[in-house]
C-alpha cells in the first residue's frame, strides 16, 4: 500500500456515467401506522453526488433503507439500476448511520474492508486451484487499492477500535466501495467528525463519485461541509421531499412551503447557509462545534 | 490410594510415566479435542461479546443432567436437549441491529435463572444425583473411556465443520451486522445457528470437563488471543495454541498433585489471561510515557 492518498489509481468506472442508478416514483413509506413520507420522486444518475437533508425524524435514513430494500414501500416504486432493490444488493455500497467501533473491537480495518468483499461467502477461504489463487490475489490488490483511495493505508492494519472517528470513517467508506458498487449510500458519514475531517471525507466522496462513476446519496445534518462538492440536494421535511440544486432548494420560500412554516435562509460572508425558524429545535444548518 | 505419582526434574521421564496409563492417554485426547473446539467457538463468542450466553449454556447442563436422571434418560441426552433448548430460547429473542446483544442479556439472565431453578427442582425430586455434583462441576476428566473420546471427536468435527461453513458470514454478522444485513447476509439465522453450535460444543464438552471447565476454555484462551492480535486467522490459531497448552499443562500437573484437573486448568487459563492483560498494559505504558 504505497499509493498516496488522492492519487487517481487505475479504477475503471463500472458503467457509463449519466445512466439512471436510483429512481423513486411516488414513493411512500408507512411505519407503525404513521406515514414517514409520501409522493417522493427522485432520480440519481451515475457519477452524481446528492445530499439528503432534513430535520431529525424526517425519514432520511428510512429513505436510504428503502433504496436498500430493507424497508418496504407502501406506495410507488423504487428501482436500482432498473431492478427491485433486493435484486441489486451487490451493486450498492452502504455505510449505515452508527456510532463508531469501541476500543474493545478486536478486528483490523483491513479485515473489515475485506469482509465487504467476501463477507457473504460461505465455506473456508481456501484457494486450491490456480484460478482461485489468482482471484484471491486480485481481491487482495483490490482491498489495498480501495484503502489507498480512501487514504487509510497508514493505519489499516491497526485494530479498528483504536482508531479515531475520522480514520474509522475512511475505512468504512473503503469497505462500502470495495465491490465497485454502482450506488453508494452514506448515512451521516460526517456526523462524528471534526471540521477538517468533514472536509476530507466530503472531498473523498466527490472524488470517488467522479472517478468511479458512482451515484452517491449522502445523508447529512448540515449541508455546509458539502457545499463545494455537491451536485444536488434532496430535502425531506413534513413528509414531503424537494430535490434540485442547492441554490434552488435551500431558499426561504421553498423551505417555508415544505415545512408549512416561515423559514429564512441566511448566507454568511464565506458562503455558508444558515436555516432559521425551522420548527424542530435541534435542526440547524449552522456551524457545529 | 497407595503411593501417588512423584514428580522428578527429568521432564521426559515424567511425560513417559504419564503416557504409560491408558486413562491418561484418553484424558489427553479428550482434553485436546475439547481445547480445539472451545478455542475456535470461543473465539467467535468473545468477539460477539456473548460470554454471558456461553456461560448460561454451560449452566444449562445442570437442569439437563438432573432432568435426564429424573426421567431415566441417558445423561448425554439431557445435556444436548437442555443446551439446545436454551440456545433456541436465547436466539428466539432475536434482536437485530446494534443494540441486540445488550437487549439479549436480560433474556439470557431469565433463561439462566429458570434453568437453575429447574435443575434444583429435579435435584430435590431425585436425591440420587447429588453425589455427582462435584463431577458435574469439575468433570470426570480422568475417567474418560475410549468410546467417549470417539463421541467427542465426532461432535467436535461436526461443530467445527459448521463453523468453517459459516465462518466468514458469521464474522461479518458479528462485527458489522447492519452492513452484513444490507448485503443480504442472513444475520438473524446466523445468530441462532451460532448459539446452537455453541450449545452443541458446550453440551459435548461439559460432560467430560464439567461445567466450570468448559467455560474456562471457552473464554480465557480466545480472550487472551484477541488481546494479542486483531487478525482473525492469527487470533484463531493463537487461541487454539493457548487452549491446548493450558489443557495439557493442567492435566500434567494434576497428575502429580492432589488437586483436581479442573482446578489446575482454570488456574493456568486465569494466569494466561492476567499475564497477557498486564503485558498489554505495560506495552501501552511504554509507548506513551
Amino acid at each position: 500500500m504505497t499509493v498516496p492518498a488522492g492519487t487517481a489509481v487505475t479504477l475503471e468506472s463500472g458503467g457509463r456515467s449519466g445512466d439512471v442508478a436510483v429512481a423513486l416514483r411516488g414513493a411512500a413509506v408507512t411505519l407503525g401506522g404513521q406515514t414517514v413520507f409520501s409522493n417522493v420522486d427522485l432520480e440519481v444518475r451515475r457519477g452524481e453526488f446528492v445530499a439528503v437533508l432534513g430535520p431529525n425524524g424526517a425519514g432520511k435514513s428510512t429513505l436510504m433503507r428503502t433504496i436498500l430494500g430493507l424497508v418496504p414501500l407502501s406506495a410507488g416504486s423504487v428501482r436500482v439500476l432498473g431492478h427491485e432493490p433486493s435484486e441489486t444488493r451487490s451493486e450498492i455500497g452502504y455505510l449505515p448511520q452508527r456510532r463508531s467501533f469501541d476500543s474493545e473491537t478486536r478486528i483490523r480495518g483491513v479485515d473489515l474492508v475485506r469482509l465487504g468483499l467476501e463477507g457473504g461467502r460461505w465455506g473456508l477461504p481456501l484457494a486450491v486451484t490456480a484460478g482461485a489463487r489468482a482471484r484471491r490475489r486480485i481481491e487482495r490488490e483490490r482491498v489495498e487499492e480501495v484503502i489507498s483511495l480512501a487514504g487509510a493505508a497508514a493505519y489499516a492494519t491497526r485494530p479498528i477500535g483504536e482508531l479515531s472517528g475520522g480514520e474509522q470513517q475512511r475505512l468504512l467508506i473503503a469497505q462500502a466501495l470495495v465491490r465497485r458498487p454502482a450506488v453508494l449510500i452514506l448515512d451521516e458519514p460526517l456526523d462524528s467528525l471534526d471540521l477538517p475531517n468533514q472536509a476530507i471525507v466530503a472531498a473523498l466522496v466527490q472524488r470517488v463519485c467522479a472517478v468511479q462513476g458512482v451515484a452517491v446519496l449522502l445523508v447529512a445534518h448540515d449541508v455546509n461541509p458539502l457545499l463545494g462538492y455537491l451536485d444536488r440536494v434532496i430535502y425531506l421535511a413534513g413528509g414531503k421531499a424537494l430535490a434540485g440544486p442547492v441554490q434552488e432548494v435551500i431558499t426561504g420560500p421553498k423551505l417555508s412551503e415544505l415545512y408549512g412554516a416561515r423559514i429564512e435562509v441566511l448566507r454568511t460572508s464565506d458562503g455558508r447557509l444558515v436555516v432559521v425558524g425551522s420548527p424542530e429545535a435541534p435542526h440547524h444548518h449552522g456551524h457545529r462545534h | 490410594m497407595s503411593v501417588g505419582p512423584t514428580f522428578s526434574l527429568d521432564l521426559v521421564s515424567d511425560v513417559r510415566e504419564l503416557l504409560a496409563f491408558p486413562f491418561m492417554v484418553n484424558a489427553l485426547q479428550a482434553a485436546s479435542i475439547v481445547a480445539v473446539l472451545a478455542a475456535v467457538v470461543g473465539w467467535y463468542m468473545v468477539l460477539r461479546r456473548q460470554s454471558f450466553a456461553g456461560h448460561t449454556l454451560s449452566v444449562m447442563a445442570f437442569p439437563g443432567a438432573t432432568g435426564a436422571a429424573l426421567a431415566g434418560l441417558p445423561t448425554a441426552v439431557g445435556y444436548y436437549l437442555a443446551c439446545g433448548l436454551a440456545a433456541l430460547a436465547i436466539g428466539r429473542t432475536g434482536h437485530s441491529g446494534r443494540r441486540r446483544f445488550a437487549t439479549e442479556s436480560a433474556a439470557i439472565g431469565t433463561v439462566q435463572a429458570t434453568g437453575l431453578a429447574l435443575g434444583f427442582l429435579f435435584l430435590s425430586l431425585n436425591r440420587s444425583v447429588l453425589g455427582g455434583m462435584e463431577t458435574f462441576l469439575f468433570g470426570t476428566f480422568l475417567g474418560v473411556s475410549h468410546d467417549q473420546v470417539l463421541t467427542l471427536l465426532v461432535v467436535a468435527v461436526l461443530a467445527l465443520g459448521a463453523v468453517a461453513a459459516i465462518g466468514r458470514p458469521l464474522l461479518f454478522a458479528s462485527v458489522d451486522p447492519e452492513v452484513a444485513l444490507a448485503r443480504g447476509v442472513p444475520v438473524a439465522l446466523l445468530d441462532v445457528s451460532f448459539l446452537l453450535i455453541l450449545g452443541l460444543a458446550v453440551a459435548a464438552t461439559s460432560q467430560i470437563t464439567g461445567v466450570l471447565l468448559v467455560f474456562t476454555l471457552l473464554v480465557a484462551p480466545p480472550a487472551a488471543a484477541q488481546l494479542i492480535t486483531a487478525q482473525p486467522v492469527a487470533g484463531l490459531l493463537l487461541s487454539v495454541a493457548f487452549a491446548l497448552a493450558v489443557a495439557w499443562l493442567g492435566l500434567g500437573v494434576a497428575y502429580f498433585s492432589i488437586y483436581p484437573v479442573g482446578f489446575w486448568i482454570t488456574m493456568f487459563a486465569f494466569g494466561l489471561y492476567v499475564s497477557v492483560r498486564i503485558g498489554r498494559w505495560a506495552l501501552a505504558r511504554r509507548r506513551r510515557p
